[in-house]
């Protein structure tokens, strides 16, 4: 018995003249994302991405846990392949779907004939492959309202496919297919979902973090790095910029009014982010930034940030809650280790009281102080760390 | 230096030089405290989570639910007690098999005279356990079930996935554990995938450092600690993390999914060739089942006790088994489970292949077995 896994696109199945260029960078994901568990052979047909593997014994549950996290995807069938035969189909659906029909009490048959020479119609094929299910699983009964579990025969070009109920993908358009955008990781919360949700609108993601040693520590940063590993599952390999703030913040600690502290520093922030972005050919940043969350993240605060920049700021989380925000962080499984107690750059120095509605006048004026301020930015860049970071890992990091 | 022919396996393995060559590095290199906020805790902290993840592969589950032991009775008694303890409103019936590890019927007996009541599942004749034979005695008032993967004097395998299944039909509140000490490594399984809440597994079975163990836990399965301390191992197992062996069981588990499928080619070949030479003998018979796990052939040379016919391949540089070496020479409750007679119990011999036996060192051990038969009087 051969097991094939069918992929249904969703969004991008709406898309004209480019749909095909999406398919082709879905099928370019995929594809590196499953290399590691073997040799499959891949092709397209009928709108559905055929996934076939090549040598026994690859692992079929590890491949779906991962399609399942390959954006672009509506739904993935793991079928098994018959011949376009009524006895081989009807040999082989009991056999493949045995464990799954003894725990259901109610299923269906579902057929698609989408080739028409089938001698069989599909309502002939349901009710003939129901009664023999029926026949082989005495505890089940027909329900074709409602049924726990619905039996689905495909007789496609190639091949009859077999499967029980389809698996939701995760939607969204295919990694890359949007552009390139840094994304600025703190190692907090809501950083990591920012990335996860634009990676889910196409974007192939590299990430900025800042550090501020002594103030910070490695395992501050050894989180950050195992946070870009979880989205890797999602967005692929990362390129982490690892950006010394120590300079700068002492800078601004020693020069500019206290209460501004936050917002200049988001604002070297963004410059250095940007310049970054530029050297990674990227079209936006994107921040985790949710609104009126803290004092620097009021519409003012993110006027005067924006303002440090040319590129879009994207901010999936802006109008999300705290709860909206982590719900997403468990699921995608970043949570765990963002509340890891470390202290992170955006905490040091933090002011008693921030100024919640600075205007762009004042941070100018503040900023006056600060002389070599693009030299600080020029260093800042200069001496940036990149972590290549896989889904094998992070060398020297994360082995 | 005398020839040594190694065949006790299933009590422990060699330790691969590769993987003692890391503890050194760790003991005089690499010797900071995990915990430690410094450098040098760091990196012993990094080589850690490396382990984990090393050893995570290879059971087919996530790093970060593994749990760090003392070693694999240590992970049997925390999964044993830690989850009765923490559904003490729950049921008051164990389900177990009779033929489990020591380090797992030793708790199970004394939970029993706290007051919960037991079933202990017999094996058959052929050393099986049917998963129907666990699921049937489920009902409302189990509160754990605890099943071994592989038998350790028989080779059994059992069907832990289907037993899960149908432990969770019938009572989803059951906790399920599984000493999965000689399966790991040997026999392709994965963790996450069985449907059950913890699993034991040892470092010394895989040619890891003895003293060094791990339980698996489900994502939100919920137990007790044994002991309070820190807050190492997420508090489930506080005290400074044997960090040395913990790496050391990190390579081992590295090199065991890598070369598994080789080793176990080469342990099926010294298994059947093994059996092949006594079978047919007079007075030879086997006890492991048909489908047995090759890593180990348990017979019974009859008339001649194990242990005296253990001394006399012992002079000849040869290591078996009289039985589990847990037991210490006392009758093997295992073999008593299937029902073999006392003299077939008495006169039993356990062999534990290991990928560094060859075919030579089989047929002088099969030699040496048939020339005891004659020579060792009766």
């Amino acid at each position: 018995m051969k097991e094939i896994i069918l992929l249904k696109d969703g969004e991008i199945a709406l898309k004209g003249l480019n749909r095909y260029s999406f398919e082709d960078t879905m099928i370019k994901n995929v594809k590196r994302r499953l290399s590691s568990l073997g040799r499959f052979r891949f092709y397209k047909a009928q709108s559905t991405i055929y996934i076939e593997p090549m040598e026994d014994g690859l692992d079929m549950d590890e491949a779906v846990e991962r399609l399942k996290k390959v954006f672009g995807i509506a739904a993935i069938s793991r079928a098994c392949i018959a011949q376009k035969d009524w006895e081989d189909i009807c040999r082989l659906a009991p056999e493949y779907l045995a464990q799954q029909l003894e725990q259901a009490k109610t299923f269906k048959v579902n057929a698609k004939r989408s080739d028409k020479r089938f001698p069989l119609k599909s309502p002939e094929i349901c009710a003939e492959l129901g009664a023999i299910l029926l026949e082989q699983f005495p505890h089940l009964k027909v329900d074709v309202k409602n049924p726990e579990i619905t039996v689905t025969v495909e007789i496609r070009d190639y091949a009859a496919y077999i499967h029980a109920d389809q698996i939701p993908g995760p939607g969204g358009m295919p990694v890359g297919s949007s552009g390139n955008a840094a994304l600025l990781l703190s190692g907090g919360i809501d950083s990591p979902v920012a990335g996860y949700m634009m990676a889910k609108r196409g974007l192939e993601l590299c990430a900025v973090h800042f550090v501020s040693p002594p103030y910070t520590s490695d395992r501050a940063k050894l989180k950050v790095i195992e946070l870009a590993h979880i989205l890797t599952d999602y967005c692929g390999r990362i390129r982490l910029h690892v950006v010394n703030l120590t300079r700068i913040q002492e800078t601004i600690k020693e020069r500019c009014p206290e209460d501004l502290f936050t917002v200049v520093m988001r604002r070297f922030m963004m410059k250095i982010a940007e310049r970054i972005a530029q050297q990674e050919n990227c079209q936006a940043l994107v921040t985790g930034e949710s609104l009126a969350q803290v004092a620097s993240q009021t519409v003012q605060a993110i006027a005067c940030t924006d303002a440090a920049t040319v590129m879009p700021v994207l901010r999936p989380v802006i109008g999300m809650d705290k709860e909206e925000i982590i719900k997403i962080a468990r699921s995608i499984g970043t949570f765990e280790t963002s509340i890891q107690p470390y202290e992170d750059c955006c905490t040091v120095f933090t002011p008693k009281h921030p100024k919640t509605k600075p205007t762009l006048s004042m941070l100018i004026e503040a900023e006056a102080a600060i002389q070599d301020y693009q030299q600080l930015v020029d260093t800042a860049v200069s001496t940036v760390e990149v972590i290549t970071v896989t889904h094998e890992g992070a060398k020297g990091y994360l082995e | 230096m005398e020839q040594e022919y190694y065949f006790d396996n299933g009590a422990t393995t060699r330790t691969d030089p590769q993987v003692a060559a890391v503890i050194t590095d760790m003991l005089v290199n690499c010797y900071g405290n995990p915990s430690s906020l410094h450098r040098k805790g760091l990196e012993a902290q990094l080589r850690m989570d490396t382990a984990r993840r090393q050893l995570a592969a290879l059971m087919g589950c996530e790093a970060k639910n593994l749990t760090f032991t003392s070693g694999a009775t240590e992970a049997n008694n925390l999964a044993i007690f830690g989850a009765v303890y923490a559904r003490r409103h729950g049921g008051k019936k164990i389900i177990t098999t009779a033929f489990e590890h020591s380090s797992v019927l030793a708790p199970i007996q004394q939970l029993e005279r706290e007051g919960y009541q037991v079933v202990r599942i017999s094996p058959d004749r052929q050393g099986n356990i049917s998963a129907q034979s666990v699921i049937d005695a489920v009902d409302e008032d189990t509160v754990l079930v605890s099943c071994m993967m592989v038998n350790n004097e028989l080779g059994s395998i059992l069907p832990i996935e289907q037993i899960a299944r149908g432990t969770r039909r019938k009572n989803p509140n059951t906790f399920l554990h599984c000493d999965a000490v000689q399966a790991l490594g040997k026999l392709p399984f994965k963790a996450s995938r069985l449907g059950i809440d913890a699993m034991a597994v040892s470092g010394h079975k895989i040619h890891g450092p003895k003293g060094i163990g791990a339980l698996y836990l489900r994502e939100g399965a919920r137990i007790l600690p044994r002991t309070f301390g820190g807050e190492q191992e997420k508090r489930l197992r506080p005290g400074t993390e044997n960090a040395a062996y913990i790496v050391g069981f990190g390579e081992a588990s590295r090199l065991m999914q890598q070369n598994g499928k080789r080793y176990m080619q080469q342990i099926t070949q010294c298994n059947q060739r093994l059996r092949q030479l006594l079978d047919g003998k007079e007075s030879i018979v086997f006890h492991a089942p048909e489908n047995a796990l090759p890593t180990i052939l348990n017979f019974s040379v009859l008339g001649i006790r194990s242990e005296i016919m253990l001394h006399f391949l012992e002079q000849k540089g040869i290591c078996v088994s009289s039985g589990s070496a847990c037991a210490k020479g006392a009758k093997s409750h295992v073999l008593s489970a299937l029902g073999l007679t006392g003299q077939e119990i008495d006169s039993a011999l356990r062999v534990g292949f290991s990928h560094e036996n060859t075919l030579e060192q089989v047929e002088i051990l099969a030699n040496a077995i048939l020339e005891g038969q004659k020579v060792i009087k009766r």
